[in-house]
């Protein structure tokens, strides 16, 4: 039996500079058929910025629809499709499946000085699963279109339009599958593959985060499988569930898929925060502020995230009691969060922080997310929501909470990681400007649609009263800088694989135990498994404790 | 492009807010500005501090010490047991008003409402229908609304009421209009391709002059018929897929409609264009469909009155 060393002892190996997990097979049967944790997580990467791309297609497209009233590009039906697959797309093939698949596949075995994930082969095969529900999903593009919204509200999906709507929900239904697995692959992961020393205390924020998002991956997704067969059955089948006129409820549906896509939204901003907890500590190089605060509001976060899916349908139909509940429930789920904004900002605190691009893409997050949860104080008052809902200023709200947040934390988490997993330096002045810019557009496109729907501006609205005009026009301004500024970081990033210097295995100065292997890994992760003495945040203090 | 054919703009007041005018409004813009400087001070606690150590504590040399101060009891009950304070504070404000915007008052003048794709129809308690919105001021109004497809939101920014029109289901939503005042009724569920041009006009009048409404059978002053078709045809929802220049649309054009003599139906046979096919197609759609295009129509019956059918096919015999 091999020794332990500890994780002092292997940051000392000589770096080899030849092998790692990226050069250590050749061709593309070699990565269609790896079980390399990292290099699944690369193909994920590469599948889901494509997602990101067409999403942001479809945005500047509608966008650009949306500078005058009436027809400027597409006409009412191809508006319709665009904001449709918009949201689609982004929601199920991008925000999703991006930090858990992405950088959750390869740093979560790496924190806990594992060789892989606890099932590999079922990682693959989620892998698999993403790629044939996204075939489904985009197969409505080169067919019949998608015009139901990403919400497939019934009875306008079952009974009205024409368009693809069993293609894109059985793509969503498989796509649910690949999440369901990659949850139950990470939480058996967490549970039975800590290295040696790696109490549950010492876990990284950024596991604590992916462990509490699995959880809801796994809870929840099921629910949206049902859903959509049963929208399926009754679609091909003319089985009445929640069409009234084969005797169904619409309202039904509406809970069914509130039960889900609730708890989605936590799937989606979980994992965020745990990027931001790692990020701002380690680029402040302090002691995170309220460690245990922030990892048990992680799991607050994801159960009573089950409970608040009827803030939803305050003007659905359902019963004002249920609405008075589903109220106050959903303004015990705004404190975890506050808790977790409140201990980022105090970790700042007399730390030393870096001024460069991970930590400014974190600073953003922190001011666009406060904005984006406060946002959603007005939507949980009952009475202010009568006004508010379904207008521009939920459009406004989520899009702080979903790219505010969800986006900008995962672009924050690819530059703070992708010296690990490509062994490569980025140009970070060109990252600082890409995080100024898209923070200045981002800004100019969303917070102008607060306005817009304060003012009583509906959402998914192809054309418009005349008054809103000036506002439309300066948010679709906004999604041009903001598409700019997206663009120049992903270049950056790109560039950075062919001209970008060497990177050290420990570029930040960080203290957890994936910079403690080489950038990039070894196909192993480490060469013995590391014994960790030492907690994930522990810097250098001054004495005056 | 301009407003959709007499649809009057929202009231802007300030900023963030249309003008009030419902008896509501004034509490639940209280709410909202509650929440409002809530959410400015909370904002300010977080991002002020956060700019500020970003400047003062911006790292001089890696091999700067930090802090080790990682927690503190009491700074973590004092943000977590304030903003619940607050937080609770703001749910009560919050389900006060939505209850009072719930319960209508027992002397409700009562409006029956049906949405369809994509027209609203407002039918009053003594058989007037209209497809606008008229209401008296200073009398608490009761909807009682239904959809005939898919699920539509009945939206008046100014009253700040909302509520979802559900096929099946029978909703409810009230208001007390409080100043007379035009507006736009705006459909805020998505409904389908003509979803943002379901809109019509909201009128408050005078109790007086509702009261001649009403005895006008919903119009201020008798129009003749012609004109009266005109009306209803841009008010209805009959624009949204009746062309009156020919183009094809959703169903068949008005342009020469009169004059074409007969038409041929999906079953094969040909009917002959009279004031009973017009008729019937317009209260029972389904039972007539024209050779090519799909039925999508909804039926009319009970939403049109005997007098406006008739202006509607004497308007019809003018579209040359």
């Amino acid at each position: 039996m091999s020794r332990s060393i500890t994780a002092e002892e292997v940051s000392q190996i000589p770096q080899s500079g030849g092998t790692n997990y990226i050069n250590a097979e050749q061709g593309v049967w070699s990565w269609l058929t790896t079980v390399d944790h990292k290099r699944i997580a690369l193909m994920y990467l590469v599948s889901t910025l494509i997602a990101f791309l067409m999403g942001g297609f479809f945005a500047l497209l509608l966008r650009f629809e949306l500078l005058h009233p009436g027809k400027d590009l597409l006409d009412a039906k191809g508006y319709n499709q665009a904001f449709t697959l918009h949201g689609a797309v982004m929601v199920f093939l991008f925000v999703i499946p991006s930090t858990p698949a992405v950088l959750g596949n390869f740093l979560l075995p790496i924190m806990l000085g594992a060789k892989d994930v606890a099932f590999p082969k079922l990682n693959l095969l989620s892998l698999y699963l993403y790629w044939t529900g996204a075939l489904f999903t985009l197969s409505s593009l080169v067919t019949s279109g998608l015009d139901t919204g990403w919400t497939f509200y019934v009875p306008f999906s079952t009974a009205v339009s024409d368009t693809s709507v069993i293609a894109v929900t059985f793509g969503v239904f498989i796509l649910g599958f690949s999440s369901i697995l990659t949850g139950l692959n990470f939480i058996v992961t967490v549970h039975k593959l800590r290295a040696p020393g790696i109490t549950w205390y010492r876990l990284p924020l950024f596991c604590w985060g992916i462990y509490a998002t699995s959880l809801v991956q796994v809870l929840a997704t099921p629910v949206l499988a049902i859903t959509l067969l049963l929208l399926i059955f009754e679609k091909v089948a003319q089985i009445g569930i929640f069409n009234p006129k084969l005797g169904g409820d619409p309202v039904l549906y509406q809970h069914f898929f509130w039960f889900y896509s609730h708890p989605a939204v936590y799937i989606m901003i979980l994992p965020g925060m745990a990027i931001i907890s790692d990020v701002i500590a380690v680029h402040s190089h302090r002691r995170i502020f309220g460690y245990k605060a922030i990892a048990f509001s992680s799991v607050a976060i994801a159960l009573i995230g089950f409970l608040v899916w009827g803030h939803h349908m305050f003007t659905s139909g359902q019963s004002e009691l249920a609405s008075a509940i589903f109220s106050f429930l959903t303004f015990f789920v705004a404190i975890p969060s506050g808790i977790k904004v409140f201990n980022w900002t105090s970790t700042m605190w007399r730390g030393s922080i870096a001024w460069n691009t991970p930590m400014f893409y974190g600073m953003s997050f922190l001011f666009l997310f406060t904005i984006g949860g406060l946002t959603g104080l007005f939507l949980g008052t009952l009475n202010v929501d009568l006004h508010l809902h379904d207008t521009y200023f939920v459009v406004a709200h989520f899009h702080y909470v979903m790219m505010g947040g969800s986006v900008i934390a995962f672009l924050a988490g690819l530059f703070h990681w992708w010296p690990k997993m490509t062994g490569r330096m980025y140009n970070d002045s060109l990252g600082k400007l890409s995080c100024v810019i898209v923070f200045i557009g981002f800004n100019m496109t969303f917070f102008t649609q607060f306005f817009l729907g304060s003012r009583g501006m509906p959402r998914r609205y192809y054309t418009y009263l005349d008054q809103f005009q000036p506002l439309h026009a300066f948010s679709t301004y906004g999604s041009w800088v903001l598409g700019l500024g997206l663009i120049l970081g992903l270049v950056t990033l790109l560039a950075s694989l062919k001209s970008g210097a060497r990177a050290p295995s420990n570029p930040w100065g960080a203290k957890s135990l994936e910079w403690e292997t080489q950038s990039p890994p070894i196909t192993e992760n480490f060469k013995r498994t590391p014994l960790v003495t030492h907690g994930p945040y522990d810097y250098d203090t001054t004495e005056d404790k | 492009m301009s407003n959709p054919p007499n649809i009057p703009p929202i009231t802007e007041d300030g900023f963030w807010l249309p003008a009030q005018a419902s008896t509501i409004a004034a509490e639940t813009d209280h709410t909202w500005w509650v929440t409002y400087w809530m959410s400015i001070f909370f904002f300010f606690l977080v991002i002020v501090p956060m700019i500020y150590f970003a400047i003062v504590h911006k790292r001089k040399s890696e091999t700067e010490k930090t802090s080790p101060i990682d927690h503190s009891m009491k700074i973590e009950i004092a943000w977590t047991v304030l903003p619940t304070g607050l937080l609770l504070w703001l749910f009560a404000l919050g389900v006060t008003g939505y209850a009072n915007s719930q319960v209508a008052p027992d002397n409700s003048y009562e409006i029956k409402v049906t949405a369809q794709m994509f027209s609203w129809s407002f039918q009053y308690p003594d058989g007037t229908v209209s497809g606008e919105l008229t209401v008296p001021k200073g009398r608490p109004v009761k909807l009682v609304m239904s959809s005939q497809d898919v699920i539509h939101s009945f939206f008046v920014a100014e009253f700040r009421v909302k509520q979802d029109v559900v096929p099946g289901l029978y909703t409810t939503l009230w208001f007390e209009a409080n100043k007379t005042m035009e507006t736009a009724l705006q459909c805020t569920e998505y409904c389908g391709e003509k979803h943002s041009n379901m809109l019509t006009k909201v009128t408050v009048l005078e109790p007086k002059d509702f009261q001649t409404w009403i005895d006008n059978g919903g119009t201020m002053e008798k129009m003749p018929p012609v004109e009266w078709g005109a009306k209803l045809y841009a008010s209805r929802g009959c624009a949204n897929c009746h062309s009156v220049d020919g183009t094809r649309v959703q169903g068949p054009t008005f342009k020469g409609f009169w004059t074409k003599g007969s038409e041929k139906l999906t079953d094969g046979s040909t009917v002959k264009i009279d004031e009973n096919y017009v008729r019937q197609s317009i209260l029972e759609p389904a039972t007539q469909i024209v050779e090519g295009y799909p039925n999508v129509m909804s039926a009319y019956a009970g939403q049109l009155r005997d007098e406006d059918i008739d202006a509607l096919i004497a308007w019809l015999k003018t579209q040359n």
